[in-house]
């Protein structure tokens, strides 16, 4: 099957960008060069196509029960216009997928997912939903987005775009009339810094895209560095961290999945899991060389391969070699002296926590 | 334009040997580091290691990707080149010019199994 492309996929050729499949998609993994492009969004703005994600309306009188039932984490009684971070999840555990929740009322939320689980997550979706007084509408192919991240995100979207976004705070969202159409408004993304995620038509993707470039003072940023972005401030990918057979638990990211909601589908085995204790756990890795530990490779203790590495690089922001890993409960605890497997040899290093640089939001 | 010099000796798989004497000087090539892009990482081999013609012998990474290396000539290490463990990126300003290993060749008769640098020039086309 071949790679549909997003809107913006001329822009990317005519930026020269390298193209490869993400997804499902043919997506720009750089332009010029993955650190560069994750320096400027560190140090000032960048803009990133992620018009890959997918969007799923839900709306009726049992929206936000009918949430509920299939997120876990728990939007009851939350305030118009808050995002929530959380998962879907199987009966068994393991996560369908990792999502955003938009809650726009009671009765319209929109979910936001990733590229590669749109079809299997909106079949899922639209399984649970019989017997709740909703409908589900995959608005994937209607909507672009754009991310517009760094320290200096708020002034450009609002000089060069000229939207609004001062009184945003983190995690929330507007709705606004452009241009004759509805756009969503949120201070989101997936970089660890301030910044902002918009979503349009195609048209008003492919026009705000073009002021941005041409202002200067945003640079194109691509899929290369918007993973190692998302890896240093320990954000989790789906298909490394987070896949069907992981439970968000042994990803570590309990927090996110409310044990003392009522009920959410897959409830019962990470109360369970907990009960009887994790026996296994995404933890990170520091190594003491600049070796880079890749995804898959081993992860060594006396001999004994405990684990493989889910996400790693020599940090850009930091110049350590770190990674995150999944591995064997008895070695997630912190300072467990470890080995990774690199081409040939073991490269000595130890647990740590799993965030390698710190987020700067503002909240 | 990648640059490829007369008088060395070339693998398909985008090493070259400099020879000088019983010793063979080992990289990547011109072009191979500009498919790389920038090298942050250079996975050596260790002194006295053993190394087979056609087979790995470490790695060049770039943010995203590791790239084996396959040595063109069969012998032992005798020197890496230790410039390359703080500043990878020396390959990136001159390929040619910093080698990754010297190799004691054990069959020098090996080198007519590689390319020159007429023949190399054609695949890089």
């Amino acid at each position: 099957m071949s790679d549909k492309r997003t809107c913006l996929y001329e822009r990317h050729l005519a930026l020269n960008a390298k193209m490869v499949s993400f997804g499902g998609f043919e997506m720009p993994i750089q332009y010029t060069d993955i650190a560069d492009e994750h320096n400027a969004v560190r140090k000032a703005c960048g803009v990133f196509d992620v018009s890959h994600m997918g969007e799923v309306l839900v709306t009726g009188p049992e929206a936000e029960r009918f949430v509920q039932h299939i997120f876990t984490n728990d939007v009851a009684g939350a305030p118009e216009g808050k995002i929530f971070y959380g998962m879907m999840l199987h009966p068994h555990g393991g996560t369908v997928d990792d999502l955003l929740v938009y809650k726009e009322n009671d009765e319209r939320f929109f979910l936001v997912i990733n590229a590669a689980n749109i079809d299997k997550d909106y079949a899922w979706i639209v399984e649970q939903a019989a017997g709740f007084d909703v409908v589900t509408e995959n608005q994937s192919e209607y909507y672009g987005q754009l991310a517009v991240q760094g320290p200096l995100a708020e002034a450009v979207v609002e000089k060069v775009l000229g939207l609004e976004c001062k009184e945003l705070v983190f995690y929330t969202f507007k709705k606004m009339e452009v241009d004759g159409e509805t756009i969503i408004l949120s201070r989101t993304g997936y970089t660890g810094e301030d910044g902002f995620e918009i979503y349009g038509s195609h048209a008003f993707t492919q026009r705000n895209w073009d002021k941005l470039i041409e202002s200067g003072e945003c640079k194109p940023c691509a899929l290369g560095c918007r993973d190692t972005l998302r890896f240093e401030v320990g954000l989790p990918l789906y298909g490394d961290e987070l896949t069907d057979d992981l439970s968000p638990l042994e990803a570590g990211l309990g927090m996110f999945a409310k044990l003392d909601k009522e009920e959410f589908v897959g409830k019962e085995a990470l109360v369970k899991q907990k009960a009887e204790g994790l026996t296994r756990k995404v933890v990170g890795i520091e190594l003491e060389g600049r070796a880079i530990p890749r995804h898959g490779y081993e992860v060594v203790v006396n001999d004994e391969v405990v684990g493989h590495v889910t996400t790693g690089y020599n940090s850009i922001s930091t110049g350590k070699s770190v990674c995150m890993a999944l591995l064997k409960i008895e070695y997630a605890k912190l300072g467990t002296p470890v080995q990774v497997r690199i081409h040939r040899k073991l490269h000595n290093g130890v647990v740590v926590k799993k965030r390698f640089y710190e987020k700067s939001y503002k909240k | 334009m990648a640059k490829i010099i007369e008088g060395l000796y070339y693998s398909e798989s985008h090493e070259y040997v400099r020879v000088e004497g019983e010793f063979g000087y080992v990289g990547i090539t011109d072009y191979a580091q500009s498919q790389l892009g920038n090298v942050v990482y250079v996975d050596m081999p260790e002194e006295e290691d053993e190394v087979t013609a056609g087979e790995e012998f470490g790695a060049v990474e770039s943010v995203k990707a590791a790239s084996d290396l396959f040595s063109p000539v069969s012998g032992e290490v005798v020197e890496v080149n230790s410039a390359l463990e703080d500043e990878p990126e020396l390959i990136n300003q001159d390929a040619f010019a910093n080698w990754i290993m010297k190799v004691r060749m054990s069959d020098p008769s090996e080198l007519e199994n590689l390319l020159d640098a007429a023949a190399y020039a054609k695949i890089c086309e």
